[in-house]
């Protein structure tokens, strides 16, 4: 199954490094990681999506637990939160097909970015079905070039454990 | 007052109680090396290799449960040192490594002699970390120490450019170490506690098996404290040899792949396992899906991680084994007196049987020397009083089958990573702390080349080390395999060209010695003993068709094993490719 995992760890050097030599050591996967500074700039968080079956997310969350530079691992899916993702995608639609790039952008609250003459750059931002549906929509107007920050997620108030 | 960063390592080494480093110099720790030219309280072993180093330090740390100590330059002083913290972090050793880097402003542009060992040693390590300012020195050196001692205990390498040796600061430090990242837990779960007595008040069939762990934490004492209020017969699996007297009527050895017939069949035949201190290693259960297939587990680790990653446990308690031990027997004893011996007689007449039926055997031979032979010797004439370290192969099964361990750290073997040229400097980092003891690398002809060099090391610094090899002429674990396994085709485990290990010892200024017949082992052993200034090295001519028995093959059950020669097969022509 897949989880998503939320990772906080000192702002040190070589952190990352550790976190994704354990990954790759140990034989997991990762299909995404995202890091940034938190409120304190002393700490990061990573939030990883991980697949595996219970025994495997029970060694992943052990495993990083035991990294000194690690503060606190939490597994999100094991609680209600909020996990948002954005994506940079670059469309050539043909000129009859402009319109309809833009007005399916507008349906997701997109954005158009950038644009030049025979492209769009749209932003979206979302859960990862949204995402996925946006850019199946895009797929028939011609991709170019596709860009995504990877998921970050943050418990909702209430049911932090 | 301001002292420069190789002051403040040398302070903080003092302040930490380390009176010995085992080292190797070269360009960039030139400056802590010239503080250690006339200091009388920290004396430095110069061994002869990098790696005898690191070794000589876990041999160190494991006999006094002290951290081992180990000073090296950049590069390829440091890369040398990596199969040596490989082999102290399988094994959670505390050795702290102190490594020289290229000055800070060279880092990252291939400098002359620079490696990336924080990136090189990070998973082969508890924790590392390159210093980039003199300012964080102390607390780094200090956090460095904490880390590699508590908890589970492992390797720290700290990686420390030349300049910040250099570098002058306020000197601090910190007597308190805080991690917020790092908290191990030493109480066991009271309630997890709880249920863990009550299973073994239950059991009918249960045995301890005992690993590293209780000899790290210093439990031998509970250990033996809980088996013998309950009666429980105690397994001891490679690493914990020694954490439980070997001669007591309760032990039944160890387990695994050459374990004791009676251990592996306690393991299979069991309703429940009281695991302590052991992470069931693949050697230690055989083919997992059949590993005591009646018992309930309970384990007891301190490393969270260890704790199902092998096998289902029915009581998990994560905690240091001595205060685990210590609250179990309490607990035990707070219920009502049982009988515990008449609850097992029957399990613990079973087992008796099964000891007489089979147990660890060999058969002596008038002519030539039978391996098993010298070690039951060795453990005879020392009276079983002395350090025992091992190399790895045949040998190492040998010492662990045949000499008995009453006392923990008195075995250092390599489990974990299977370190061929680990025995003969760990040996001698043994003898640098108990200068007066006996202690005795068994050895293969095989894995002592791989560290020969030490001799110089030992006759340097008059350490008496022992090293009685079981010379066979071959790679002998791997020779048994491919007998066993690979139709006795015997490629390159025939070690054709094997020195003449009395001329090597005699050029190093050591002492040589060699048996060749049965009636010269004890003259040789006890010719051996009598030396007390310098090492001696026992060439020992065994014969190399003899394997170690029992075996159980690699993916069987624990209960499939080989126990001896079928019948004598008809002597083949064999041809070894060398
Ligand atoms: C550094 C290293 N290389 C290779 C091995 C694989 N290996 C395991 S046992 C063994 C043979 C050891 O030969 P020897 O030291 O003569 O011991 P014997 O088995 O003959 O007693 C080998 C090559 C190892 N354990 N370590
Ligand atoms: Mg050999």
């Amino acid at each position: 199954m897949r989880h998503t995992i939320s990772v906080l760890v000192e702002n040190k050097f070589g952190v990352l490094a550790r976190i994704s030599s354990l990954f790759s050591g140990r034989g997991y996967n990762i299909e995404s990681l995202s890091v940034g500074e938190t409120i304190d700039p002393k700490t990061s968080i990573m939030t990883i999506v991980t697949t595996g079956d219970d025994r495997i997310i029970e060694q992943i969350t052990k495993q990083l637990n035991k990294l000194i530079d690690v503060i606190k691992v939490t597994d999100l899916t094991e609680v209600d939160h909020v996990e948002r993702e954005m994506v940079l995608i670059k469309v050539a639609p043909k000129q009859d097909d402009k319109a309809e790039v833009l007005r399916l952008t507008e349906i997701f609250r997109g954005r158009v970015v950038d644009s030049s003459p025979k492209t769009y750059t749209v932003e979206i931002t979302g859960d990862e079905s949204k995402i996925n549906a946006f850019v199946e929509l895009m797929r028939p107007f011609g991709i170019k070039e596709f860009v995504r920050t990877g998921k970050i997620a943050i418990a909702r108030e209430g049911f932090k454990k | 007052m301001k002292k420069t960063g190789a002051e403040i390592v040398i302070e903080c080494l003092k302040r930490e109680g380390v009176k010995h480093i085992f080292g190797y110099p070269g360009g960039v720790v030139l400056n802590i090396f010239d503080l250690l030219y006339d200091d009388k309280d920290l004396k430095l072993i110069l061994t002869r290799h990098e790696q005898g180093a690191v070794h000589a330090a876990d041999g160190y740390a494991r006999a006094t449960g002290k951290p081992g100590v180990v000073l090296v330059t950049s590069g390829p002083g440091a890369t040398n040192t990596v199969t040596g913290l490989a082999t102290a972090n399988m094994d959670s050793i505390p050795v702290v490594v102190l490594s020289g880097q290229v000055p800070t402003k060279l880092i990252g542009n291939d400098a002359f002699q620079e490696a990336d060992i924080v990136g090189i040693t990070r998973p082969c390590t508890k924790h590392n970390y390159l210093v980039k300012d003199v300012a964080d020195l102390a607390r780094t050196i200090r956090e460095a120490f904490y880390i590699a001692t508590t908890g589970r205990p492992g390797p720290v390498l700290i990686d420390l450019p030349k300049d910040v040796t250099n570098d002058k600061t306020n000197f601090h430090w910190p007597e308190k170490v805080t991690l917020r990242g790092y908290n191990p837990k030493y109480e066991g779960n009271k309630w997890m506690i709880k249920q863990a007595a009550g299973l073994i008040q239950k059991a009918k069939r249960p045995v301890i098996i005992a690993g590293g762990g209780v000899i790290s934490s210093n439990a031998s004492k509970e250990l033996r404290e809980l088996a013998e209020l309950t009666r429980i017969p105690v397994i001891m699996t490679l690493m914990g040899l020694g954490a439980f007297p070997g001669t007591h009527e309760l032990s039944l050895g160890m387990p695994g792949m050459h374990g004791s017939y009676y251990a592996n069949k306690a393991i299979q035949e069991a309703d429940l396992l009281v695991s302590v201190g052991m992470r069931f290693d693949d050697r230690v259960t055989g083919r997992i899906s059949d590993f005591a297939p009646h018992a309930k587990i309970v384990h007891i680790d301190i490393d969270p991680t260890s704790i199902r990653k092998n096998v289902r446990v029915d009581v998990p308690i994560v905690g240091d084994a001595k205060r685990v031990l210590r609250d179990l027997v309490q607990e035990l004893k707070k219920s009502e007196k049982k009988q515990w011996e008449a609850v097992k007689k029957a399990w613990l007449k079973q087992l008796e049987k099964w000891k007489k039926e089979h147990p660890y055997s060999y058969e002596f031979d008038e002519e030539v020397i039978k391996p098993q032979y010298v070690v039951e010797r060795l453990y005879d004439l020392t009276k079983g009083d002395a350090i025992i370290s091992t190399e790895v192969g045949q040998n190492q099964m040998w010492a662990a089958q045949f000499f008995k361990f009453d006392k923990p750290r008195t075995f250092l073997t390599s489990g974990g990573l299977g370190t061929m040229g680990y025995g003969f400097p760990a040996a001698m980092g043994a003898q640098v702390a108990f200068p007066n003891k006996t202690v005795i690398d068994i050895a293969g002809d095989g894995s002592f080349q791989m560290n020969i060099q030490e001799l110089a090391t030992c006759v340097t610094y008059k350490l008496p080390v022992k090293v009685a090899i079981l010379n066979n002429m071959y790679l002998g674990m791997v020779r048994q395999w491919q007998e066993l396994f690979y139709g006795e085709r015997y490629s390159y485990s025939y070690l054709d060209v094997v020195p003449d290990f009395v001329k090597v010892a005699e050029a190093y200024g050591a002492v040589g010695l060699r048996a060749t017949k049965p009636s010269e082992v004890d003259d040789v052993i006890k010719e051996a003993l009598k030396v007390k200034d310098k090492p001696v090295v026992m060439d020992f001519i065994v014969d190399w068709k003899e394997k170690v028995y029992p075996m159980v093959p690699a993916g069987a059950a624990l209960d499939e094993m080989i126990l001896g020669e079928e019948k004598k097969k008809k002597e083949k022509k064999l041809r070894a490719v060398k």
